[in-house]
């Protein structure tokens, strides 16, 4: 099947002349139609630079972003306009990213008749009510006439999904988006958002610093790692968790604390050379990761950026020195 | 005051009473709504040498209850009624009755609280060393030199360069070593106790890691009495001998780390475990708990979780349970805990270690 998004050495830089940071650094990924792919990192990683992108919602530097086959640069208003609304992007922060002094009906109205998706203002009224039983806000009558302070952190996040789903998104790219929301009710939103793929045919890009998170929610899909910038490695999301070959990778997975006291304690622990993560204004030659990586070759990691390269495990690992060795996660 | 080792926490003389118990504490907030019971009738003791995580969703008075223990709440909170006993060797303390000097002697030498490391922990204008200085001469010792050798043993101690980081201002560190300069600086004063607040959220999985390790060697090699405050059930795997599930400011399940995370007996609890996933552990089956945490200033009747809970019987929306014996160190507040208990046998928790760790969890109900 023909990728719905692909990236091609996609590149972008903020700040200019010796305070030029780069974000996100010529990466390049394809995702299949119905496809979960999580993006994980660490803060600082590029990955909601990427996901702004991807949605439209910032220009990439160099580099670009396909859609449906097509470069978004070269789409005419048209199409474009089409791309928009096909991409949807939900945000990490329910509080501020919907409008205060709305009511959810005025905030799932109003994108429903400018993009004329339903006919008149009853028809708009009609279908806010099904959308809102769409992402298990009921009664969605008591629901529509409210305010978003009225509703629970986890509410609100329904609502910016419902908002998206106003356009028939096909693509959403979803930011962080349950990092807000009570530990107790974050699974129903992704068994909200799990059941919106499957009926609605979705694809999703899910952004996230939590594993755990990706883990669960792309269990049947794959998971790519970004450092500073770049995808260090990517893979069928069983494969990547149980067996990481990228020595960022395996750190990340070695340090996550889990909520688990046996898992806690059987963890393998990895010493790391460095604690601190270099600035992305003073990025370390080679690749990014030797000054921290404890199977650091001087001469090859410290002078040449590692390509990242298949392996035949499933997926993509960047570091010829250790993408054939498995390392067992528990002792 | 100036000690070779990094503190003297242990209650040496009486190692088997505990450095502090709390009986029957309330706390209450007045606001425009009305009257908020932010923590209520909680009785719990802190054992020499233990770590205590206080777990639960935000509104479940988690935070307060450890601010109150230190009395840093703001003035609209009353804490009434409640006692608050503080022990180091033959001392014995009502916190509750401290004086405000006393209380800031108190604060710090004797129970020292961690605060989550952001910025505005730290006074922005004033260097690392400046606000050790601060620190100890607000407790009454001058001793500059002295306070010197102690701060750098600190820093060393949570693996910071002391060079690099005495004269650094609060911004010109990261959020790892922010964190561990308010650690070093929590122990100036060889307290006793630590109070950790969301000791890890919102920093890098790296660092959360160095700053779980320092934590370990503090509860291991120093035998500090610690009490961590967070929302991460991993933050209490990772650290605690015991925990706590708060629910609408009440302890409503207390055991050890083993009871809550393999044997708990409240649905709220069971309800965490079934919602949060692991990394290392495989497929795992998760639910998550209906309804939202309640509202403070209208809580239901009878048992706060009823609205929620899958095991409420008619009994439960009447009257409150109190925590019960369930096990050997583990108490629960439900009326229907034997119903999660048969529940677990049923349906065995899709815990990581089961299912990787061959063995390892065997005391996991129902396998």
């Amino acid at each position: 099947m023909a990728p719905i998004l692909e990236v091609r050495n996609l590149t972008r830089q903020f700040g200019k002349g010796r305070e030029t940071v780069t974000a996100v650094d010529a990466i390049s990924f394809a995702i299949e139609p119905g496809e979960t792919v999580c993006l994980v990192g660490e803060s600082g990683c590029g990955k909601s630079t990427t996901g702004r992108m991807v949605a439209g919602l910032l220009e990439a530097t160099a580099g670009e972003v396909l859609f449906e086959g097509r470069n978004i640069r070269q789409l005419d208003r048209k199409a474009y306009q089409r791309y928009r609304q096909t991409v949807q992007i939900i945000h990490q922060d329910p509080y501020s990213s919907l409008n205060p002094t709305q009511t959810i009906r005025q905030i799932l109205t109003a994108p429903l008749l400018r993009h004329r998706k339903v006919k008149n203002s009853a028809a708009a009224e009609a279908r806010v009510l099904e959308l809102l039983e769409i992402v298990d806000l009921t009664p969605a009558s008591d629901v529509i006439a409210k305010y978003p302070h009225q509703l629970s952190g986890g509410q609100r996040q329904r609502v910016a999904v419902a908002r998206a789903l106003t356009v028939d998104p096909k693509f959403i790219v979803a930011d962080e988006a349950v990092s807000m929301v009570d530990v107790s009710i974050r699974v129903s939103i992704l068994t909200m958002l799990a059941r919106l793929k499957r009926e609605f045919d979705v694809t999703f890009l899910f952004i996230t610093h939590d594993l755990a998170l990706a883990k669960y929610f792309a269990w049947e899909g794959r998971i790519t790692v970004m450092y500073l910038g770049r995808i260090v490695e990517d893979g069928p999301t069983q494969r990547l968790i149980t067996d990481p070959r990228h020595p960022y990778t395996q750190a990340l997975l070695s340090a996550v604390p889990e909520a688990d006291p046996a898992l806690a304690q059987h963890k393998r622990q990895i010493e790391l050379r460095g604690a601190e993560i270099p600035s992305l204004l003073a990025l370390p030659p080679g690749c990014s990761f030797h000054p921290r990586c404890p199977y650091m070759l001087p001469g090859q990691c410290d002078r040449t950026v590692p390509a990242l390269e298949p392996v035949e495990v499933g997926g993509r690992v960047a570091c010829p020195v250790r993408k054939q060795d498995a390392v067992s996660l528990l002792v | 005051m100036v000690q070779s080792t990094v503190g003297r926490p242990a209650n040496d003389r009486h190692p088997d009473k505990p450095p502090l118990s709390l009986q029957n504490v309330h706390v209450s907030y007045a606001t425009r709504r009305g009257k908020v019971q932010a923590v209520r009738n909680v009785s719990v003791d802190l054992h020499a040498g233990e770590s205590l995580a206080l777990i639960g969703e935000s509104g479940s008075g988690k935070s307060t209850l450890g601010l109150a223990i230190v009395r840093l709440l703001p003035e609209t909170a009353r804490i009434e009624p409640g006692v608050i006993t503080y022990r180091r060797n033959d001392r014995e303390v009502d916190v509750l009755k401290l004086s405000r000097s006393e209380m800031r002697a108190f604060r710090w030498s004797d129970c020292a609280m961690v605060f989550q490391a952001a910025l505005n922990a730290f006074n922005p204008v004033l260097k690392v060393w400046a606000q050790a200085l601060d620190t100890a001469q607000a407790h009454g010792w001058h001793d500059k030199p002295a306070i010197r050798r102690r701060l750098v043993e600190l820093l060393e101690f949570v693996q910071l360069d002391p060079k690099r980081v005495i004269d650094a201002y609060p911004h010109e560190l990261s959020g790892g070593m922010r964190q561990r300069v308010l650690l070093a600086l929590a122990l100036l004063l060889n307290p006793q106790v630590l109070i950790l607040d969301e000791p890890t959220t919102a920093l890098d999985i790296i660092t959360q890691r160095t700053i779980i390790k320092l934590l370990r060697q503090l509860k291991q090699e120093e035998h500090f009495t610690m009490i961590f405050i967070s929302h991460d059930l991993a933050i209490a795997a990772e650290l605690a001998d015991r925990v706590a599930t708060m629910y609408a400011g009440r302890i409503v399940e207390l055991g050890t780390s083993d009871d809550i995370f393999y044997r708990p007996r409240h649905p709220y609890t069971l309800g965490l475990i079934r919602a949060v996933p692991t990394v290392t552990g495989g497929f795992e089956q998760l639910f998550s708990i209906p309804g939202s945490p309640p509202d403070l200033v209208k809580l239901p009747g009878g048992c706060k979780f009823h609205p929620r809970c899958t095991f409420a019987t008619e009994r439960c929306q009447q009257e409150e349970p109190e925590l019960e014996q369930v096990g050997a160190e583990h108490s629960a507040a439900c009326w229907n805990w034997r119903e999660v208990q048969a529940e677990l046998q049923r349906n065995p928790l899709h815990r990581g270690a089961l299912n990787v760790l061959d063995g390892i969890g065997s005391e996991v109900e129902g396998s």
